[in-house]
C-alpha cells in the first residue's frame, strides 16, 4: 500500500491532456485525496509536449511530487520525457493503436500496450481515448470505475446523457481491458479521515488570489490577459460582478494600472494581475501611486523572464523588480504568499496595507502557484478584515472650510496624512506624480521637497504587520533552508527528510520581503551557523536582499535554479547535503 | 448653485495669451452653466502644459502620467459615476505618447469628456514637433521642417465611430462653452478636440490663422451632426480646419448601460463585505 500515487498524463498540446488530467485530478479529490496538480505546457496550441502531473496522498502536499507511478502516453516523446522520473517497476500505459513504445534498456518500468483509440472507435468516438486511459489507470490504482460518474456527469452532462454513458462506456472497457491483459497494481492509499469542520477545496494560487481580492474588498480590476495570470481575470469575472464590482480588460498593462489607481482615487479598492512582461510595462505608473501617495494592488504571477523568456516557464526573478522597480524612490510594500491559502488572504491584506499606508502593494505569486491546483481543509475567511486607513469625515472638512484641507499635509508625524474621496465638499486636491505642496500643487522648491520626501519616506519607518517570516522545525537547529513564495511546500517536505534523516535543519520562509522583516529574521537566525538559499533565480535575489538588510554573510550559500521548471524535492535534499556536508551521517 | 469664483484656484501658470485659458475658461463655465458643484468634478490630465488643467480646475485632479490620462479617468467614472469626469491633455500627450489609450476610450465608451488643447508642438518642453505638427513647419527637432503627415484627431475619431465628436477654439469661448455643455451631457465617451494656440512656440497656427481659416459648421444650416458620412467628407474638405459640433450618435450605448451586470449603485458605495452566502456560494465552486 503506498501513502501516495504519481500519475502522469503526456502527448502532444491540443491533445486533451489538459482534459484527461482535470478529470482524474478532480475525481480524486471528490474521491477525499489531497491532491496536487501541476501542468507543464508551452506556448503554442498544437504540437509540442505537454503533460499533467497529479501527486494524490492521504495527507496534504504541498508540491507535485518527484515520482510517478503511472505514466499514460499518447506518443512516443512522452515515453522518452518522463521515464526517468518513474518509480522502479512504475508503468508506461501507451496507446498501441498509433506507436509502439521503446524505453531504454536499464529502464525498470513496464511498458503496457493499450489499444486505447481503438476501444475509443468501439464506444463511438476515437477523441474518448482519453477516458479509456483513466479507466486504464482506475484499473491500476483499484479505484471503482463508478466512483468516477459524478466527475464524467459534471464534465459531459451539458452535452445529453448519451455522450455522458459513452464517456463512462469507454471508461468501463479501458478497466476492463487493463484487468484481463496485465496484473499491475499501484493501489492508492486508503481515503483520509477529514476533521470536524474542515472543507475539502480544489484551489489554484490564481482563483485564491481572485478569491482573496474580492474578500478583501476589491470592487474593480483592470487587467490585460498574459500567462500565467490571466486566470486570475477569469476567476474574478465569474465572480465579481455578482458582488457588485467591474472587471476591465485593458488594452494593454499600463492602461491597466493607471486604471486601477484612478479607481482607488475615487475611493475604490481596485486591483491589477500581470505577469513579468505586463509588470515591467506598469513601472511608471508605480511611481504615480508612489509619490501620489494613491493606495495600488498590483499581482504580480512570475513566469521565466526576462523579456518574453519562457511564457509557460515558472521562476521567481521579479523580486528585485518588485522592490526596487521604478525611477526614483517610493514606499511600497511586497507579499509574497507561501500558500495558496495565503494567496487569499495576503491578497484581500494588500488592500488593507495599501490604503493604510497609501502606497502600491505588490503581491508576488508566480506561475507554479497560480496555475498548479491542490486540495486544501480551508480558506481562513475569518482571518479577513477591512480597514481603510485615514479618511477625512465630512464634519472635519466642513470645519475646516473651503480650500483649507491639505491632502499631503507634510506634518504628520506618521507621514501619513488622511485622504478625501472625490465628492467630499471642501476636500478638493490634486493627486500628482510631480513634486507637490500639501494641497497638491506642483511646487519645485527645496524645503517643500525635502518635506515632502521626508514626509513619504516616515510611512514605513516602523512598519510592523503579521507577514514576515515563518519558522518551521527544531527552533534549536544550527542548519535552516531559507525560502520565499510558492517553495515552501517543498521546502517543508524537504526539512522533514532531512530530519528523518536525522539532520537538524529549521525552515525558515518570507512571506513578505520588503519592508524586510529585519527583527523576525534575526531571531529565526539566532541558532542558524549555515543557511541554504533556495530560489528560483540566476543571481540569488533573495540572499542578496538579505545580505543587503540583514549581514550574514558567510553563512549562506544559494540553491539557485532557472530551467523553467519548479524544483522538486529531491534537488533541495540533495543540495542541502552537499552544502551542509552531512552527505554521509554516521 | 456653484459660480465661476467656486471653481477659481490658484493663478495658472501658462504663458500670457495661452490658448489654454479659454479652455479652462470654458470648461467651468459649462460645469456653472449645467449647475454641476466643483467637488463632484474630476479632472485627470496627462503632461505639459495642457497637463496643468487638472490643477487649475478647481474639481478633484489627478494630474497623471504622460499619455495616461484617459485610463485614470475611465476608471473615476466606473467608480463613482455620479462625478462628471475629464480627461484633459494636448496633442502629444493624447496622439502621441497617448494614442493607443484614445482610439480604445472611443471603443469602450465610458462616460467622460475628453478635452484635448492641440496646438500643434510640444509646448512645456520648448518646441519639438508634435503628431499634430503640419508638413513642413519648422521646430527644435525638425529643424528643415516636419516630413511627417500630421494625425488628423477628428477624422480618426470618425473613423472610429466616436458617439460624441466636437472641435472648438480657445478663441471662441463662447461656442467652445456650449459644445463642453453637450458633451458632459452625451452619455457615453465624448471627444472635444480644440484649437488652442501656443503664442510662445508656435508661430504659423495662430488666433489669426484660425479666425482666417475656420469653418464653423454649428452655423451651416444644411450641416447635419448625425450623418457620419456626411462629416467624414466636410472635415476633410476644410482640412480639418473645422469647428462645431462634427458628430452626435445619441443612441450609442454606454459602457456603463451595455456591461452585463453592471451595478445600479456606485462602485465607491458598496460594501466591501460579502454575506455569509456569498461565501459558501463561492467555495461550493471549488469542492
Amino acid at each position: 500500500m503506498h501513502e501516495q500515487i504519481g500519475w502522469k498524463v503526456g502527448g502532444k498540446q491540443g491533445e486533451g491532456i489538459d482534459s484527461t488530467g482535470d478529470i482524474y485530478a478532480i475525481a480524486l479529490h471528490r474521491m477525499g485525496y489531497y491532491v496536487f496538480s501541476y501542468r507543464h505546457f508551452m506556448s503554442l496550441i498544437k504540437g509540442g509536449h505537454t503533460n499533467y502531473k497529479i501527486r494524490a496522498a492521504n495527507r496534504i502536499v504541498r508540491h507535485h511530487g518527484d515520482t510517478t507511478h503511472v505514466l499514460i502516453a499518447f506518443d512516443q516523446t512522452t515515453v522518452d520525457y518522463n521515464w526517468h522520473e518513474m518509480v522502479d517497476g512504475g508503468v508506461v500505459i501507451y496507446d498501441s493503436t498509433s506507436f509502439t513504445a521503446t524505453k531504454p534498456d536499464d529502464a525498470n518500468v513496464n511498458l503496457c500496450g493499450v489499444p486505447l483509440t481503438e476501444i475509443a472507435k468501439e464506444c463511438g468516438n476515437p477523441i474518448m481515448k482519453n477516458m479509456v486511459a483513466i479507466g486504464v489507470s482506475a484499473a491500476i490504482n483499484k479505484f471503482n470505475p463508478d466512483d468516477f460518474i459524478p466527475v464524467v456527469q459534471d464534465k459531459f452532462g451539458k452535452k445529453g446523457q448519451a455522450v455522458v454513458d459513452a464517456n463512462m462506456d469507454a471508461l468501463r472497457r479501458g478497466y476492463a481491458y487493463f484487468n484481463e491483459n496485465f496484473n499491475i497494481s499501484f493501489p492508492a492509499p486508503p481515503v483520509p479521515e477529514r476533521a470536524e469542520g474542515d472543507d475539502h477545496l480544489y484551489v489554484s494560487g490564481n482563483s485564491s488570489v481572485g478569491f482573496g481580492a474580492l474578500a478583501g474588498g476589491c470592487r474593480l480590476l483592470a487587467a490585460y490577459p498574459i500567462t500565467p495570470a490571466t486566470e486570475i481575470m477569469y476567476w474574478v469575472i465569474e465572480h465579481l460582478p455578482k458582488h457588485g464590482g467591474v472587471v476591465l480588460q485593458a488594452e494593454d498593462e499600463i492602461a491597466a494600472v493607471n486604471m486601477a489607481i484612478g479607481a482607488n482615487f475615487t475611493g475604490v479598492r481596485a486591483m491589477t494581475s500581470t505577469s513579468g512582461p505586463g509588470f515591467s510595462l506598469m513601472m511608471e505608473a508605480l511611481g504615480l501611486a508612489g509619490m501620489s501617495e494613491t493606495p495600488l494592488v498590483i499581482v504580480d504571477v512570475q513566469r521565466s523572464g526576462p523579456s518574453t523568456g519562457l511564457p509557460t516557464k515558472t521562476e521567481q526573478s521579479d523580486l528585485n523588480e518588485a522592490i526596487y522597480g521604478t525611477h526614483g524612490e517610493i514606499q511600497r510594500i511586497v507579499l509574497t504568499p507561501k500558500t495558496v491559502e495565503e494567496c487569499f488572504l495576503l491578497t484581500a491584506e494588500a488592500f488593507n496595507l495599501a490604503e493604510t499606508y497609501q502606497c502600491p502593494v505588490i503581491v508576488l505569486t508566480d506561475l507554479y502557484m497560480g496555475m498548479s491546483y491542490q486540495s486544501i481543509d480551508k480558506f481562513p475567511v475569518a482571518a479577513v478584515e477591512h480597514r481603510r486607513g485615514k479618511l477625512i469625515t465630512e464634519q472635519e472638512l466642513k470645519d475646516l472650510g473651503v480650500y483649507e484641507y491639505h491632502r499631503y499635509n507634510p506634518e504628520v508625524k506618521d507621514g501619513i496624512s488622511p485622504r478625501s474621496i472625490p465628492g467630499q465638499k471642501n476636500g478638493r486636491y490634486v493627486a500628482l506624480g510631480n513634486e507637490h505642496n500639501g494641497i497638491g500643487i506642483e511646487v519645485e522648491d527645496l524645503e517643500t521637497r525635502t518635506s515632502q520626501v521626508a514626509k513619504r519616506q516616515r510611512k514605513l519607518a516602523n512598519f510592523q504587520h503579521f507577514t514576515g517570516v515563518s519558522v518551521d522545525g527544531d527552533s534549536d537547529a544550527p542548519l535552516a533552508l531559507i525560502g520565499f513564495g510558492s517553495t515552501w511546500g517543498v521546502l517543508e517536505e524537504a526539512r522533514e527528510e532531512l530530519e528523518e534523516q536525522g539532520i537538524k535543519v529549521k525552515h525558515i520562509h518570507f512571506s513578505r520581503v520588503f519592508p524586510f522583516p529585519e527583527t523576525e529574521f534575526h531571531a529565526a537566525m539566532e541558532s542558524v551557523t549555515q543557511g541554504l538559499v533556495v530560489e528560483l533565480n540566476t543571481t540569488g535575489q533573495l540572499t542578496e536582499l538579505i545580505h543587503k538588510s540583514a549581514g550574514y554573510h558567510g553563512v549562506l550559500e544559494k540553491c539557485l535554479k532557472y530551467d523553467g521548471d519548479p524544483i522538486g524535492l529531491s534537488e533541495i535534499v540533495s543540495a542541502a547535503k552537499k552544502t551542509f556536508k552531512v552527505g554521509v551521517h554516521s | 448653485m456653484a459660480t465661476i469664483q467656486d471653481f477659481k484656484t490658484e493663478k495658472p501658470t501658462w504663458c500670457p495669451g495661452c490658448g489654454d485659458f479659454g479652455v479652462l475658461n470654458a470648461m467651468q463655465k459649462a460645469c456653472v452653466n449645467l449647475g454641476i458643484e466643483p467637488e463632484n468634478v474630476a479632472v485627470a490630465s496627462g503632461i505639459g502644459c495642457s497637463g496643468k488643467m487638472s490643477q487649475h480646475m478647481g474639481g478633484y485632479g489627478l494630474h497623471a502620467l504622460h499619455g495616461r490620462s484617459l485610463p485614470n479617468a475611465q476608471a473615476i467614472k466606473l467608480a463613482n459615476d455620479k462625478l462628471t469626469v475629464f480627461a484633459a491633455g494636448g496633442d502629444g500627450d493624447g496622439f502621441g505618447i497617448g494614442m493607443g489609450h484614445f482610439i480604445h476610450a472611443m471603443r469602450r465608451n465610458i462616460d467622460i469628456t475628453y478635452i484635448v488643447m492641440d496646438n500643434h508642438i510640444y509646448g512645456l518642453t520648448t518646441g519639438q514637433a508634435s503628431p499634430t505638427t503640419e508638413v513642413g513647419m519648422k521646430t527644435k527637432t525638425s529643424p528643415k521642417g516636419a516630413v511627417e503627415q500630421p494625425i488628423a484627431p477628428v477624422q480618426l475619431a470618425l473613423a472610429q465611430n466616436c458617439g460624441f465628436i466636437a472641435q472648438g477654439f480657445s478663441g471662441n469661448i463662447k461656442q467652445l462653452t456650449s459644445l463642453i455643455e453637450k458633451a458632459i451631457q452625451h452619455k457615453g465617451f465624448s471627444f472635444v478636440n480644440v484649437f488652442s494656440p501656443c503664442v510662445t512656440f508656435n508661430k504659423v497656427n495662430t488666433y489669426d490663422f484660425y479666425k482666417s481659416h475656420l469653418v464653423n459648421l454649428d452655423e451651416d444650416e444644411s450641416y447635419d451632426a448625425h450623418d457620419r458620412i456626411l462629416a467624414m467628407r466636410r472635415v476633410a474638405e476644410a482640412n480639418n480646419i473645422v469647428v462645431g459640433l462634427i458628430y452626435e450618435d445619441p443612441e450609442r450605448a454606454s459602457f456603463e448601460s451595455t456591461l452585463p451586470g453592471f451595478p445600479e449603485t456606485p462602485l465607491v458605495e458598496e460594501d466591501l463585505s460579502i454575506s455569509e452566502e456569498g461565501y459558501e456560494e463561492i467555495l461550493a465552486t471549488f469542492r
